[in-house]
């Protein structure tokens, strides 16, 4: 009989991270500092739309303990910022350079950099360079007229175009045919960190580094290395604590190589943290779309064609996503119901606005918005309710695996397992809705203006196409697990020591997690899309096993037993047939096969194992929410008075941070619904520079939120089911409050736009009078 | 604007003489001049409470304030409220409640907390929302600060 272990993977682990965070021991980028450091400011441009008739950096120059100043032509030959991700030929052109060249685009479009001794001298020395600008027209909506982007390049880059099915055929066959027009206001991340980066050059070894890496140093490791004309291997990224990821920090940023570029030039290390307001107009914003989409439906409600013509206020340039999100709205849209006949065109747009990029559930929570809404007009179209008109759309669990004709981020779209008619009982079951809509029904006759929605969603996660994963036990016995992911602060550390501990049988305590150091490792693809636990968590796991087999097997050797009577208990090796007889450590094992050991022999030396998990499909968790909202007829209030999230992992690791990612997402979610939008002037100056102005979230707004986290299909594409966490607290948010909304108005439909003002409340309410 | 005054601030206890300009906040002060780097700058226009310390144990925006202004009175930082290894009970509420995910706005919250319930241990639950609303967090959606301030609250009353 073997031993029974107790199992961490499925616990409520406290976390590793913690205890350096809570005594104020962390070390986030502005925490780094080295001997000697330059602070770098960065000029932006004033103007949305412009062409530079001069920048005079002589006046900064001129400011003792200024030490360089540089404008576009000192780093004309560094190549425009490369694409990472669903790449597009007709992108290329409409990539950003570290410095505008001749012409800006948007309010806060770098223009030049000053390099000071102190950084409130970088400060008042970037006020002193004259930056002349011909200012010229500019375009704030993506839906409107198309412009020139410079040179005869369109503002309108590229379509992207999914679909399958005889979308004209189905249309005109229709019982009936459904039609909105919905838009999702312009929000984004903004991580209370805001983002920094530190360049140090080491002549004597002609090393590169930079501090503040997040989210993927190892691409970005490579793109530095590239752009700056040296090789990989000569340029390390570190990443140290990251305040919030979110999909926003960690991209590569003009910034960023203008920190290592500095860094070699000026022969000192560099170092820049972005201000609040520079982050409301440098850092990625995300969301901005406008969908027109209708649907085909037979006599029931059941969906014969969905058909969605979308534009994307990509704002000034075409950053490190290129066509990333609108590809995602457009390939996640069906979601979790069949949809016989699909598709979508979506307008990528170039606007004179800050570039976006990915934010939590990219292009989902935008799809999930427009195609729940669309439901719920079908509902309304029907006459029947909006939960049965889901029942009767959803995708079967005995249809499963279902394969869409659609593709994103490399992959095809395959759902690979789910019982999305369970999960919307247990979401219903969970607010108790039978009961929950008498008690509506009752406040409503009473004169309150209440409601319930439902929204439902598929999220993806756990990109490819690979992971590696590196585990070393040393002479002492501790254990080191080195992984080419990265953490934004969501507790990678913790689930991968709970899967390496139940894998190689010792203790949480004695494992040490290294992620985003592209020293310790060749490879990694770091932290998104999900990605980190399902990928990384199983070449752990992959990892742990080999490093098991070795221990046991050198054990054998030692202990002269055969391997197979043997175990790893808690970091000992015993017999496991009894807990009595002999036993050795870890460190023992490690010693024998330390290098230059008299036991080694022809083994190989140290105690390590290395594995790599690879994967060409994404695996697609799913869940449900559902919202109660009141709202005030004076003033157009909304109030969230009860939240619920349902959310089917596969199977969670650590079902404490689960939860923590969810009621996280939602807060997000609710303030995407609700609350923030970079909003601007007719002549693209933006109105939200402060947190005075653009509103996040605050403990008061943010209601309690139930959680259910559901473990019914485990991944069918990893061992252990696993299936990510990240991005389904946020992705049906905005589309769960529009119904509750809608509901409590008595109005199927009135909300077309997120997010929802309390004078749009207002405005509605007076129009029903 | 370079001209600098010497001035000592005290924090947690220890005295920092240190010669700043007029201008400098007390945030960057506590960070660079003192290197107390556990107080964080999430915004320096005194909105999301990531700077919070206690100046003469009320809690501060540390942004907001001219480091000569704090000068020679008791400033608390995270630094200072654990007893060696010893967590302050705030502290280990937020560990066994997940009351943080990044870390970056905890030490502000903490202090913040701290700060209050020293103040008015017996603040209602409502009101402590109402405090807790002060300071903003990007990661928890606050459901997990919440429950772990009132679980410290509790422990701070009982000892
Ligand atoms: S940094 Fe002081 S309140 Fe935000
Ligand atoms: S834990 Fe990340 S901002 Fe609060």
């Amino acid at each position: 009989m073997s031993v029974a272990r107790p199992k961490l993977v499925g616990q409520s682990i406290v976390r590793k991270e913690d205890g350096p965070l809570l005594r104020g021991q962390g070390r986030f980028a502005a925490d780094v500092n080295f001997p000697n450091q330059l602070h770098m400011r960065v000029v932006r441009s004033t103007y949305a739309h412009g062409n530079i008739v001069s920048v005079d950096l002589a006046p900064a120059l001129a400011i003792p303990g200024v030490h360089a100043a540089w404008a576009f032509a000192d780093v004309a030959d560094i190549p425009p910022i490369d694409f990472r991700l669903t790449k597009l030929e007709q992108l290329a052109a409409y990539r950003q350079t570290i410095l505008a060249k001749d012409r800006v685009r948007y309010v806060g479009d770098p223009v030049a950099v000053v390099f000071a001794d102190d950084p409130y001298l970088a400060e008042d020395a970037a006020e002193h360079v004259v930056v002349e600008i011909e200012e010229l027209p500019v375009i704030l909506h993506a839906d409107g007229e198309t412009g020139e982007f410079r040179d005869g390049l369109s503002t309108e880059p590229a379509i992207i175009r999914k679909g399958y099915g005889d979308v004209d055929a189905a249309f005109a066959n229709a019982h009936a045919t459904v039609s909105l027009s919905l838009s999702i206001g312009r929000h984004s991340g903004v991580p209370m960190e805001t983002r920094g980066a530190v360049g140090r050059y080491i002549a004597d070894t002609d090393m590169l580094e930079m501090y503040g890496a997040a989210k993927v140093p190892h691409w970005n490791r490579d793109q530095i290395a590239k752009m700056l004309g040296r090789p990989p291997a000569s340029v390390n990224l570190f990443e140290g604590h990251v305040g919030g990821g979110f999909g926003v920090r960690g991209e590569l940023y003009p910034e960023d190589v203008l920190v290592c570029l500095a860094a070699m030039r000026l022969g000192r290390p560099v170092k820049w943290i972005e201000d609040r307001r520079e982050h409301f107009i440098a850092t990625n914003h995300s969301r901005q779309q406008t969908h027109h989409i209708r649907a085909a439906i037979d006599r029931d409600g059941c969906i014969l064609a969905i058909d969605d013509e979308f534009f994307h206020d990509q704002g000034g340039y075409m950053r490190t996503h290129a066509a990333t999100v609108p590809d995602l709205a457009a390939a996640m849209l069906p979601g979790p119901y069949r949809v016989p006949v699909y598709r979508a065109v979506g307008h990528i747009r170039l606007t004179n606005k800050t570039p976006g990029g990915t934010y939590r559930a990219p292009g989902r929570y935008e799809s999930t918005f427009v195609r729940e809404r669309l439901l719920d007009a079908i509902a309304a179209e029907t006459g029947v309710d909006g939960v049965e008109i889901r029942r009767r759309n959803l995708i079967d669990k005995s249809e499963m695996p279902v394969t869409r004709a659609l593709e994103t981020l490399g992959t095809d779209i395959v759902l690979d397992s789910g019982d999305y008619v369970r999960l919307l009982d247990k979401a219903l079951d969970g607010v108790s809705w039978t009961a929950l809509q008498a008690q509506l029904k009752q406040r409503r006759q009473a004169g309150e203006l209440v409601g319930a929605g439902v929204a439902m969603f598929v999220e993806k996660s756990g990109l490819g196409p690979f992971d590696d994963v590196r585990i070393t036990i040393n002479t002492k016995g501790l254990v080191e697990v080195v992984t080419g992911a990265a953490s934004v602060g969501q507790g990678v550390e913790t689930v991968i020591a709970q899967i390496c501990a139940d894998t190689l049988g010792v203790g949480y305590d004695s494992i040490n997690v290294i992620h985003g150091q592209t020293d310790r490792i060749g490879r990694g693809l770091g932290a998104f899309a999900s990605r980190v636990t399902v990928m990384t968590g199983e070449a752990t796991r992959l990892a742990a096993a080999k490093l098991r087999d070795k221990v046991l097997a050198t054990a054998a050797g030692l202990m002269q037993l055969p391997a197979d009577s043997l175990d790893i208990v808690n970091g000992e090796i015993v017999r496991s047939d009894s807990s009595a007889g002999p036993s050795m450590g870890l460190a023992e094992i490690a010693t024998a096969l330390a290098p230059g050991a008299k036991f080694l022999g022809e083994r190989e030396p140290s105690l390590f194992a290395e594995a790599s998990f690879e994967s060409r499909h994404m695996t697609y968790p799913y869940g449900a929410h559902v919202a109660v909202v009141r709202l005030a007829r004076d003033t157009g209030a909304i109030d969230i008075e009860r939240y619920l999230v349902a959310y089917d992992v596969g199977k969670a690791v650590n079902p404490m941070l689960v939860e923590g990612q969810i009621v996280g997402g939602v807060a997000q979610g609710i303030g995407g619904a609700l609350y923030e939008e970079f909003t601007y002037d007719d002549r693209g100056e933006p109105l939200s520079v402060t947190f005075a102005d653009y509103l996040m979230p605050t403990a008061r707004e943010v209601p309690h939120v139930d959680v259910i986290i559901s473990e019914d299909a485990p991944s069918p594409l990893n061992p252990m089911g696993l299936k990510g966490a990240g991005e389904g607290g946020t992705n049906a948010v905005g589309a769960a409050i529009a119904a509750a909304i809608d509901d409590a108005l008595g109005q199927p439909g009135a909300i077309t736009q997120l997010p929802v003002s309390p004078q749009m409340i207002k405005a509605i309410l007076k129009n029903n009078l | 604007m370079t001209d600098k005054t010497d001035i000592t601030l005290n924090i947690n206890g220890r005295d920092h003489a240190i010669s700043v300009e007029s201008r400098r906040t007390l945030a960057d002060a506590i960070r660079e001049e003192c290197g107390q780097t556990g107080t964080h700058i999430g915004c320096e226009h005194g909105v999301c409470g990531a700077c919070t310390v206690l100046v003469n144990g009320e809690p501060v925006r540390s942004c907001l304030m001219f480091a000569q202004q704090a000068a020679g009175k008791p400033i608390r930082t995270v630094e200072g409220l654990a007893n060696g290894d010893e967590m302050h009970p705030m502290q280990r509420a937020f560990m066994e409640n997940h009351g943080l995910q990044c870390g970056f706005c905890t030490p502000g919250f903490l202090m913040l907390a701290v700060g209050v319930l020293e103040k008015e241990p017996d603040i209602t639950d409502e009101d402590l929302v109402d405090v807790l609303s002060s300071n903003l967090c990007r990661c928890t959606g606050y459901q997990n600060i919440i429950k772990a301030v009132r679980a410290a609250a509790i422990e701070m009353r009982q000892s």
